[in-house]
């Protein structure tokens, strides 16, 4: 077999081969019973302040994200820097709102959203739907987590689907034996290489491009900023601003964020956090900008890249413009951060929608499972969404992944209503919020069918005026409305007050 | 005991008026029109660019406020 980078494939095989180890041996860490539920999917709830920041940064920043924005600015320019606005908008909402979800979640032994809303008005069916959207809504980005790690194995020049396959089955062995605790601690190790590599990166590459000054003057004026509305139009500004705040609305709903909130030590820990992790949006923002760089070092027209393109499209960009920039042994170590930034949002995926699994279905509508089945079960499933993602990705084509992904955002979203409402009033009725994430996942995906699944924006025609809205965002917006209009209704004729197991002072 | 989290009396967690400080944040981060725009510059950086990232640690440091303000050290 030949390999074009020898040195940087060694390089990155010795990483993961690193974080493998540790995965297996995370389990003895701060040991306990991982027969426990609340141990294997939960970490025990006692991460502190500098574990939770190590592992929510690195759940909710994924490997995908770190190929997937800068390809986004490098092909279609100035919107893809949303993903900053977002990232420093979702953490008020971070602040404000989930801290109330730890406290009543460890007052009654919630490991799950939708366990919450489920007792909050005693409606199976509600967790049940809550929970479903949540696992619909990971399972692609399970799968694009593995193309995020696909590429950098396509970029390196290692052929085939084998090595993809082996990587995604010990992901699946390491979860199993140590739940929780393995990401939480190949977490560091991601962070402290993509950190080292992102700085790295900013400091290299502009001067070999003889600075940024020279590098945004080689972007086209139209990929520079946001085009200016026409008239009669909000144009791509309101598009811009609904993308960033929908997708902060979204983002602590996932499972996966939200197992990353509930393992931590205390509602300080999450406060904190929401200070602290904004660290990860300058990191981000920086890394968003490799994406300009890729253009202005001409990488797409090198015949050396022009095969990777082909293969990959933009995604391809941030790999082309390391193995351009930097020598074999760094080109490893970027590659290997990118590829460990999937494992760790892919395995706390997987156990989050175990989690779900487990209580909001299982234990709901199958039989009541006792404590030690309960860890059987959930370990069982998490390596079905782990083999599920990998099935997925290499069955389908990638671009469905993405566009699933893209719907997905768009269902979680619904959710919204029903948990984060939920914290602060009992005014809305369970069946209510059940009819209303219905009607809000069936509108959101008949507006992008509309766009035929390639644009998440949708552009509304009020009153003259053209207003383009990210599709999630006016969805949740009609979603809460019809909410707020049926809830008084639906009580007046059976009230689900009474069956509210939580009590205020479970929030405060 | 089956209550309403609005329950008048039910104890709150005193919220800071420093609050007000999110949404200086909502509005800097969101107000689009005002800087997409090229100039000025800074270390070549067009507005644009080094404004959202500018926002990132201010934002950081009004939630940081906000959180001293309503830390009471427990929890």
């Amino acid at each position: 077999m030949h390999l074009p980078y020898p040195i940087a494939t060694a390089v990155f095989l010795a990483l993961i081969a690193f974080v493998i180890i540790l995965g297996f041996t995370a389990g003895r860490w701060k040991s306990a019973d991982l027969h426990s539920i609340e141990e294997w999917g939960l970490g025990g709830r006692r991460f502190g302040t500098w574990i939770s920041w190590f592992l929510i940064g690195g759940d909710a920043y994924t490997a995908y994200t770190f190929i997937a924005i800068p390809a986004l600015i490098y092909g279609a320019g100035a919107v893809g820097f949303f993903a900053v606005p977002y990232t420093v908008v979702c953490y008020p909402i971070l602040y404000l709102v989930f801290p109330k979800l730890w406290k009543v979640a460890q007052k009654h032994g919630y490991i799950t959203g939708p366990e919450f809303v489920r007792g909050r008005y005693g409606n199976r069916w509600l967790g049940l739907a809550i929970g479903v959207t949540g696992i619909f809504a990971t399972m692609p980005y399970i799968a694009l987590q593995l193309i995020g790690m696909h590429t950098v194995i396509g970029a390196l020049g290692i052929p085939g689907h084998i090595p993809l396959a082996i990587a995604f089955l010990v992901l699946a062995a390491f979860t199993y034996t140590s739940g929780l605790r393995a990401p939480a601690m190949i977490s560091v190790v991601k962070d402290l290489l993509i950190y080292l590599t992102v700085i790295v990166a900013i400091i290299v590459i502009p001067a070999e491009l003889g600075g940024f000054g020279a590098i945004f003057a080689k972007i086209p004026p139209a990929k520079l900023l946001l085009p200016t509305p026409p008239a009669h139009s909000t144009g791509a500004y309101t598009g811009y601003a609904t993308l960033a705040f929908g997708s902060a609305m979204a983002l602590f709903l996932y499972p996966h964020t939200t197992t990353g909130i509930l393992s931590s030590s205390g509602p300080r820990v999450i406060r904190r956090n929401a200070a602290l992790l904004p660290a990860y949006t300058i990191m981000l923002g920086l890394l968003a900008l490799l994406g300009f760089m890729a253009v202005a070092s001409g990488v797409s027209t090198m015949p050396q890249f022009a095969d990777g393109f082909k293969r990959f499209g933009t995604s391809f960009s941030v790999p082309a413009l390391i193995l351009n920039a930097f020598p074999g042994w760094f080109v490893g170590v970027a590659f290997g951060a990118i590829a460990i930034g999937a494992l760790v949002p892919a395995a706390i995926m997987a156990i989050a929608s175990a989690n779900i699994f487990t209580r909001d279905i299982y234990s709901q509508f199958v039989t009541n499972a006792s404590a030690g089945s309960e860890t059987k079960i959930a370990k069982f499933f998490s390596i079905f969404m782990i083999i599920g993602a990998l099935v997925f990705i290499l069955v389908i084509p990638n671009t469905y992944a993405v566009q699933l992904q893209l719907v997905g955002g768009m269902w979680i979203i619904q959710t919204f209503p029903a948990i984060a409402f939920s914290f602060f009033t009992r005014f809305f009725n369970g069946w209510a919020l059940l009819i209303c994430l219905a009607v809000g996942i069936f509108t959101a995906t008949y507006l992008v069918t509309l766009n035929h699944f390639l644009g998440s924006l949708y552009f509304f025609h009020i009153l003259g005026w053209t207003i383009p809205s990210y599709i999630a965002f006016a969805t949740v917006i009609l979603n809460a409305v019809v909410a707020a209009i049926l809830s008084p209704i639906f009580n007046a004729i059976l009230s689900d007050r009474a069956q509210d197991e939580t009590t205020a002072l479970d929030y405060v | 005991m089956k209550t309403d989290a609005s329950t008048p009396g039910a104890p709150r967690r005193r919220a800071s008026p420093l609050r007000i400080l999110f949404l200086v944040i909502f509005v800097a981060t969101l107000a689009v029109p005002f800087f997409n725009r090229v100039t000025p510059t800074l270390f070549g950086f067009p507005f644009f660019y080094w404004y959202q990232i500018a926002c990132v640690p201010v934002a950081s440091i009004l939630i940081f406020l906000v959180f001293r303000a309503e830390d009471n050290g427990a929890e």
